[in-house]
């Protein structure tokens, strides 16, 4: 197994050369003139798109462009994003707890309802619950998410003022930038209860409820149908007959014997989940105004600020081969069958 | 799983049949009972058909695309001129879904949108489809050096967040110096294809790896047949189930896609209009308006979930081990 990881962990560096590479060629298509452009913030400066081409060596060949910006990359330097208006690996160490924060709080409860209507649906099958799981997933998965999280916002925002927008709200975002407050983790649920503040906490975990809401409601469907499927799959067993036939009481056979087995793909398809999360909050963010990682790419994006387009699209690739190495460790650490090589 | 309980009744009909009736094998149990045909297209179609939500569906689509087909003959609006006396309108007989923000008939927009808006899914998909079974029958074929240089690209662009990198391609699309790429629906349609070939390459390379290993492979490359027929005439239609229902959900995700790029402003540029660019549309008047964001809201879903019903009754159908 330790081969296996170094192998795959060796991986890292050409995935990061091969995303970047990837997007460098993509934007090649666009002239210089185009990317000198993006440089000129105003209209009297126009004039000077020669020297910035030249000055940034935008008529150069792909890869003499390539080597310079790898150069740089070598010396810990990202470039400068235009969209985040601070240097990109700032940016994305600001803007990427609160993802993880977000991404944290949408994952458990995806998990918790999820596994709980999959395992009620195959234990009652064809009934009732089974046939409500169904239709539950077949609903969500017939609007785009944008639409959900328009929903949300017009119902807990718009109707209940429940769930606002944004980050935090003013007077907490006040306190939480004065000296008096200690930015631990960075993670502001956290940081809150370390400062003895429960009303910072309650404040952004009300922020982090619309965008969290729209996911759980979006991604949940996949999970409820591969805990279904698997625990299905583990009750024809013949141990879980034998449970049956010694005389044991049926939530003892469902949750301690059946459900122990069932979940060994459910914990696989998990970490591809929070991964997955990770890189597919772009709406949600967008949507509830949530400064994370997602909203900012897609920004850089439309603006073209290539440094942020760059270093987001290489920090989401790394974090996804992170996130399918563990998900393989994980399936052979819990199921012994398994043999990784 | 509707077949299962078509499976189910028609079991009891049979024991009722031997034990009261005692009719013969050959014969048909009921009048009303059809044969099974036995061709594997019939055989398929046989299966289709006793899933009766995959029927509705297909129903649905069809209907659907022939009266967007048909928009010009159906509505007697024009779907793009404004009638400022007409804003907002809610349903009534003469306009039966209402009018928008600019007075046009929400019904005819919706119907000239579901041209647009199905043709981007159909087309996305083909192309789709097409790259991603070139790029997995290489790879599952060939295997080697080649599988590990594709198989390693799929992962690679399977690791970028797909709607970031869509963003980027349509911005650089737009910029093409040609007139169809410019904003319209074809560089659209090529964009979500270039990102959406990857999950069919996976199955196709997948289908490949156990097919190529057949006898019936062995005993064409015996007889001096080339690789590229062996790949067409031979393998590729042993592979056909899985693609054609990958094919059919991806229709859907497509429609999906693009109502998520109308949204962030890449989709389709008004005034064409579109199911996705409605929606937005329909985004400053939800409140006072609402049908302007239901009706183009509920085409979107009905649609999705017609083809997903499809795509369910084709895989049942054309993979039977696949029901247990």
């Amino acid at each position: 197994m330790a081969t296996y990881i170094a192998r795959r962990l060796l991986l890292l560096p050409l995935v990061a050369f091969g995303v970047t590479l990837l997007i460098f060629a993509l934007l090649q298509f666009l002239t210089p003139a185009e990317r000198a452009a993006l440089f000129v913030t105003d209209p009297r400066q126009l004039s000077s798109i020669p020297a910035i081409i030249r000055k940034y060596g935008l008529d150069q060949p792909i890869h003499v462009q390539y080597w310079v910006w790898l150069k740089q990359l070598l010396h810990g330097d990202l470039g400068w994003s235009q969209t985040a208006r601070m240097p990109t690996s700032q940016a994305l160490a600001t803007f990427f707890p609160a993802t993880l924060e977000l991404t944290f709080y949408m994952f458990i409860p995806i998990i918790i309802i999820g596994v709980w209507l999959g395992t009620r649906a195959a234990v009652h099958k064809d009934q009732i619950v089974d046939h409500f799981s169904r239709i539950f997933a077949i609903s969500l998965r017939g609007l785009p998410s944008f639409v959900w999280g328009l929903i949300v916002l017009m119902v807990f925002y718009g109707g209940l003022n429940w769930f606002p927008p944004g980050r935090l709200s003013l007077e907490a975002d006040l306190f939480v930038k004065s000296p008096e407050f200690h930015r631990f983790t960075r993670i502001m649920t956290v940081d809150a209860l370390l400062n003895g503040q429960p009303w910072i906490f309650v404040d952004a975990l009300r922020h982090i409820a619309g965008p969290a809401m729209t996911l759980v409601l979006v991604e949940m469907a996949l999970l409820v149908r591969v805990t279904r499927s698997s625990m299905l799959e583990v009750l024809r067993q013949d141990y879980v007959r034998t449970a049956r036939a010694k005389g044991l009481a049926e939530p003892v056979v469902i949750n301690r014997h059946a459900r122990k087995n069932a979940l060994i793909p459910v914990v696989t398809l998990s970490s591809l989940l929070f991964v997955g999360l990770l890189g597919g909050v772009v709406l949600a963010e967008t949507i509830f105004n949530y400064p994370g990682i997602g909203k900012w790419g897609a920004e850089a994006a439309v603006q073209l600020d290539i440094p942020g387009v760059t270093g987001f699209g290489m920090f989401i690739a790394l974090i996804t081969v992170f996130g399918n190495l563990a998900a393989d460790i994980l399936y052979a650490t819990i199921d012994p069958r398994i043999r990784l090589q | 799983m509707d077949s299962g309980v078509g499976g189910r009744g028609s079991g009891v009909r049979t024991s009722t049949a031997l034990v009261v009736d005692r009719t013969p094998d050959t014969q048909p149990l009921t009048p009303s009972s059809r044969v099974r045909p036995q061709t594997m297209a019939g055989l398929a179609w046989w299966r289709f058909t006793r899933h009766r939500m995959a029927v509705a569906g297909l129903l649905v689509v069809a209907v659907l695309g022939a009266a967007s087909t048909l928009a010009s003959w159906v509505s007697p609006y024009d779907p793009d001129k404004p009638d400022l006396q007409l804003q907002l309108r809610a349903p009534s007989p003469v306009h039966l879904l209402g009018t928008d923000d600019l007075g046009r008939d929400l019904l005819t927009r919706i119907l000239y949108g579901g041209r647009i808006s199905l043709s981007i899914g159909v087309l996305a998909m083909t192309l789709a489809v097409l790259m991603g079974t070139a790029v997995g029958a290489a790879a599952g074929y060939y295997g080697g050096a080649i599988d590990n240089l594709l198989m390693r690209f799929t992962d690679l662009m399977l690791s970028i967040p797909a709607l970031f990198l869509l963003i980027l391609l349509i911005l650089v699309l737009r910029s093409f110096p040609l007139p169809f790429l410019r904003g319209g629906v074809l560089a659209i349609v090529l964009a979500i294809a270039l990102l959406s070939w990857m999950t069919v390459a996976r199955l196709v390379r997948a289908a490949f790896l156990s097919l190529k290993e057949q006898v019936f492979v062995e005993a064409a490359r015996a007889l001096g047949v080339g690789n590229g027929r062996i790949i067409i005439r031979h393998i590729l239609p042993n592979a056909a189930s899985p693609i054609i229902v990958a094919a059919t959900l991806r229709v859907a995700s497509s429609i999906i896609t693009e109502s998520g790029l109308s949204f962030l402003g890449f989709g389709v540029q008004p005034p064409t209009p579109t199911w996705g660019n409605m929606l937005k549309n329909a985004q400053d008047q939800m409140i006072t308006a609402p049908w302007t964001a239901i009706f183009p809201g509920l085409f979107i879903f009905v649609t999705v979930i017609a083809i997903n019903y499809v795509g369910d009754g084709l895989r049942d159908a054309l993979d039977p081990r696949h029901l247990r």
